[in-house]
C-alpha cells in the first residue's frame, strides 16, 4: 500500500455520471447541429441542441466536483463479502458481515 | 382476475415509436455503462472498488438519490403520468402528501432503529421484535408482493419494448425478463445503487426536455390550463371527465378519490393516502430501506430519505405535467378521455398508461427520443431488479435459512439465491399478465400496498413505541389487518376489477384509501386487544427495538452536532417540510 492518499478515480460515481451525460451531450449537440431538427414536433425549438448543451454543462460540473473534492479510499479496505441478494459477483466464500 | 394476454395483444403491432440509429446508439450506450459497472464490480479489479462495494460505505447524497430512484420506476413514471392524464393536478398528492412526510418521518424517527439494530432486512427487525409469527407473516407477504410488483414493472418494460420494436407483448415480456435476469446477475447491491443514481440523471435528462417541449407546444402552463378547461367543457357527459376546476387544483382532489364530498375527499387523501398508505410504504418497504442501510453512518442513513425528499418533491413536474399535456395534445389520449376506445397503444387498445409514450412520439425529435427510451428502460429494469433482489434477500435469509434449511454453507445459500432469482423472474412473467388486465396500474398497486403495507406500518409503529405489545399481537394484528383490507376490496365496486361485488359504493383510488385505512385501524384494535391478554417480551430483549428501552445516545450520531446545519438531519427535514407546504399552497 502506498502512503499517498488514493482517490477513487474512474470508479467515482460522479465521473461515471459525468462521462455518460457528456457522451449524451455530444451526441445530442451534433444531432441538433447536423441532424433533422423536426421543428414541427418541438414547436420551433432546436430541442436536441439545447438539451445537448445543458448536458455538457452538467457533465463538466460533475467532473469538476469529482476533481476538486476527490473521494479518498482508505489504505486498508475490508474484502467484500459475497452478496447473496444477487447471484453474482462470485467470490470465495467468506464469513458474512455481522448481521 | 381477468385474463390479460388478450388475442389483440398477441398480434404483432406496428412500432409505436419511430426510432432511428442514433436513438439505438443512445440506448446502447446506457446499457454499456450499466454493464460496465456490473463487470467492474464482478471482477473487483482494485481495492477501491472493494471499498465502494463493502457494506455501509456510501455517502448520503448517493444513497439519497438511489432511495428515490429505486421507486422512480414503473409506478412513478407510467402510473403517475397516466393519473395526470386522467385526473390532472390532484395526482401531486402521491408526492407531496403521499411521500414526503413519510420519508421525513422515516429519516427522523424510524431509521435509527433500523440502522442501529444492524438487521439485514425489514422482516428481520420484525423477527427480533415479535418473534416467529409476525416474521413469517411479514416475510411471506413481502415476498409475494415483490413478485406481483416485479410483474407490474415487467409488464411496463415489455410494453416499451413492444412499442419500440413492434413485437407481440408476450415475446416482449419474455425478452425483457431475460434482459433483467442478466442485469441482476451482474453486480451486487452497491453496483445496483450506482446504477440507480445513474438512472436518476438519465431520467431527469429525458423527462425534463419532454415536459418543457410539451408545455411549449400547448402554449405554456397558462395554455395548458385553458386547453384542459376547454376540453372538460366540450367532453360528452358519458365520458365522466372531471370538471376543469378539479383537474387544475390539487385540493380537495375529488377527481382522484371519486368521493362526492370535498371534505371526505380531503380526509381520504390525508389519512388514507398521506398517513396509512404512504407511511406504510415508505417506512417499512425493504426495497427502499435497504438503500439507506448501505450508507456510511447513522447520520447518513437518517439523511438518506431526507435528501431524497428534495428531488422527490419536484419529480411530479416532470411526470404529471407530461401526462396532463398528453391529455390535450395527443389525439389518442384525447379520444380515450372523451370515452372512446382508440386502438394502437402498447397493449392493443390505447390506455392512459400509454400517455407518456405517445407524447414522446409526438413531440420528441430523434436523438432526444433515444434518451427518453433509455430513461424509461432504465427505470423499469432497475425497478424490477430492485423487487427481485429484495425478494431474494427475504426468501434466502428470512424464509429458507430460518425455516427450511438451517446452518448450511454460504455456497448453499448463494445457490438457493440464484434459483430464487430465476424462479422469481419466471413468476414475474405471469404476474405481468395479471397486471396487464387492469386499465390503470396505479389502482392495482395501491390495492396491493393496502393489503401488505398498511397493517405492517400499524404493527411497526405500535411495536416501536409500546413495549407492552406482545409477540402474539404482532402476528394477529397483521393477519386481521390484511384480511380486512381484502374484504373491503371485495365489497367495493372495482378494487379487484370484475371480482369485486360492489356492495360498498367506492371505486377507483378512493376504494384503496378506504381499504388501507380499514386495515390500519383493525390492526391497531386487534393488536391492543390481544396484547392485553397475552405475555409481552421481557424488557431486556427489546433494547434497540423499542423507543423506551433504547438509550437515547444509540439513536443519534455523536459527530452530527459538530457539522454545519446543512449536513444535519433535523434542519434539512425542516426545510423539506416547509418547501412541501409551500408547494401544496401554490398548486
Amino acid at each position: 500500500m502506498a502512503d499517498t492518499k488514493k482517490t477513487a478515480g474512474a470508479f467515482d460515481i460522479r465521473n461515471f455520471i459525468g462521462m455518460l451525460l457528456g457522451l449524451y451531450g455530444i451526441i445530442l449537440t451534433l444531432m441538433g447541429l447536423f441532424g433533422d431538427k423536426e421543428l414541427e414536433k418541438t414547436g420551433g425549438v432546436n430541442a436536441n441542441l439545447w438539451t445537448g448543451l445543458v448536458l455538457l454543462v452538467v457533465s463538466a460540473g460533475f467532473m469538476t466536483w469529482a476533481r476538486l473534492r476527490p473521494t479518498v479510499v482508505p489504505d486498508h479496505v475490508e474484502p467484500v463479502p459475497d452478496d447473496a441478494t444477487r447471484p453474482a459477483p462470485r467470490k470465495k466464500p467468506k464469513p458474512r458481515h455481522g448481521g | 382476475m381477468p385474463s390479460t394476454l388478450a388475442p389483440v395483444a398477441l398480434a404483432a403491432a406496428e412500432p409505436l415509436i419511430d426510432a432511428n440509429v442514433v436513438d439505438y446508439l443512445i440506448v446502447a450506450l446506457y446499457f454499456a455503462f450499466v454493464m460496465g459497472i456490473g463487470l467492474a464490480a464482478r471482477r473487483a479489479v482494485s481495492d477501491s472498488i472493494d471499498f465502494f462495494l463493502s457494506g455501509r460505505s456510501l455517502p448520503a447524497w448517493v444513497t439519497g438519490l438511489a432511495f428515490i430512484s429505486a421507486n422512480l420506476g414503473a409506478v412513478e413514471i407510467m402510473g403517475m403520468s397516466a393519473n395526470g392524464a386522467q385526473y390532472g393536478l390532484p395526482t401531486v398528492h402521491y408526492f407531496w402528501v403521499g411521500a414526503i412526510p413519510a420519508m421525513l418521518f422515516l429519516g427522523i424517527v424510524m431509521m435509527p432503529f433500523y440502522y442501529g439494530s444492524k438487521v439485514r432486512s425489514v422482516p428481520e427487525f420484525m423477527f427480533r421484535r415479535f418473534g416467529t409469527g409476525a416474521h413469517l407473516v411479514n416475510a411471506i407477504s413481502f415476498a409475494i408482493a415483490q413478485l406481483l410488483i416485479a410483474g407490474v414493472n415487467l409488464f411496463l418494460l415489455g410494453s416499451i419494448v413492444q412499442a419500440l420494436l413492434g413485437w407481440p407483448l408476450w415475446v416482449a415480456l419474455i425478452v425483457a425478463a431475460a434482459i433483467v435476469l442478466s442485469y441482476i446477475t451482474l453486480g451486487g447491491l452497491s453496483a445496483a445503487i450506482y446504477n440507480e443514481v445513474l438512472q436518476f440523471f438519465v431520467i431527469v435528462a429525458s423527462l425534463l426536455p419532454l415536459t418543457l417541449i410539451g408545455l411549449h407546444r400547448v402554449g405554456g402552463y397558462g395554455g395548458l390550463k385553458d386547453k384542459i378547461t376547454a376540453f372538460a367543457e366540450a367532453a360528452p357527459a358519458k365520458a365522466e371527465v372531471a370538471p376543469a376546476a378539479q383537474q387544475l387544483e390539487s385540493w380537495p382532489g375529488q377527481a382522484l378519490t371519486g368521493f362526492d364530498s370535498g371534505f371526505l375527499s380531503v380526509i381520504g387523501i390525508v389519512f388514507g393516502l398521506g398517513f396509512v398508505l404512504s407511511f406504510g410504504y415508505w417506512t417499512t418497504n425493504f426495497v427502499e430501506v435497504q438503500r439507506a442501510m448501505a450508507s456510511n453512518s447513522i447520520s447518513s442513513a437518517r439523511k438518506t430519505p431526507i435528501i431524497g425528499a428534495f428531488p422527490k418533491m419536484f419529480v411530479p413536474f416532470i411526470v404529471i405535467l407530461p401526462g396532463m399535456v398528453a391529455a390535450v395534445l395527443v389525439k389518442e389520449i384525447m379520444d380515450l378521455k372523451n370515452g372512446g376506445t382508440p386502438t394502437g397503444g402498447a397493449s392493443g387498445d390505447v390506455k392512459y398508461n400509454d400517455a407518456l409514450l405517445l407524447l414522446m412520439r409526438d413531440v420528441l425529435p430523434n436523438g432526444l427520443l433515444g434518451l427518453a427510451i433509455a430513461g424509461l428502460l432504465a427505470a423499469f429494469m432497475a425497478g424490477m431488479a430492485a423487487n427481485i433482489s429484495a425478494f431474494n434477500t427475504v426468501f434466502s435469509y428470512d424464509l429458507w435459512e430460518r425455516y427450511i434449511r438451517k446452518d448450511r454453507s454460504d455456497d448453499y445459500y448463494l445457490r438457493i439465491g440464484r434459483l430464487a432469482t430465476v424462479a422469481a423472474t419466471i413468476i414475474a412473467i405471469f404476474t405481468a399478465s395479471i397486471a396487464g388486465g387492469f386499465s390503470n396500474i396505479m389502482d392495482y398497486l395501491q390495492t396491493l400496498f393496502g393489503f401488505f403495507n398498511a397493517p405492517l406500518f400499524a404493527t411497526f409503529i405500535l411495536g416501536m413505541f409500546w413495549k407492552r405489545m406482545t409477540p402474539t399481537a404482532g402476528w394477529t394484528g397483521l393477519v386481521a389487518g390484511t384480511l380486512s383490507a381484502v374484504l373491503v376490496a371485495f365489497l367495493s365496486k372495482d378494487a379487484f376489477g370484475t371480482a369485486s361485488l360492489g356492495v360498498i359504493p367506492l371505486e377507483g383510488q378512493g376504494a384503496s384509501f378506504v381499504a388501507a385505512s380499514t386495515a390500519f385501524v383493525v390492526d391497531i384494535i386487534v393488536s391492543v386487544a390481544v396484547s392485553l391478554v397475552t405475555t409481552p417480551k421481557p424488557a431486556s430483549e427489546l433494547k434497540g427495538l423499542v423507543y423506551s428501552e433504547t438509550p437515547k445516545e444509540d439513536l443519534v450520531d455523536p459527530d452530527e452536532a459538530a457539522r454545519p446545519w446543512f449536513q444535519r438531519t433535523i434542519p434539512l427535514a425542516v426545510i423539506a417540510g416547509v418547501l412541501v407546504l409551500i408547494l401544496n399552497v401554490a398548486f
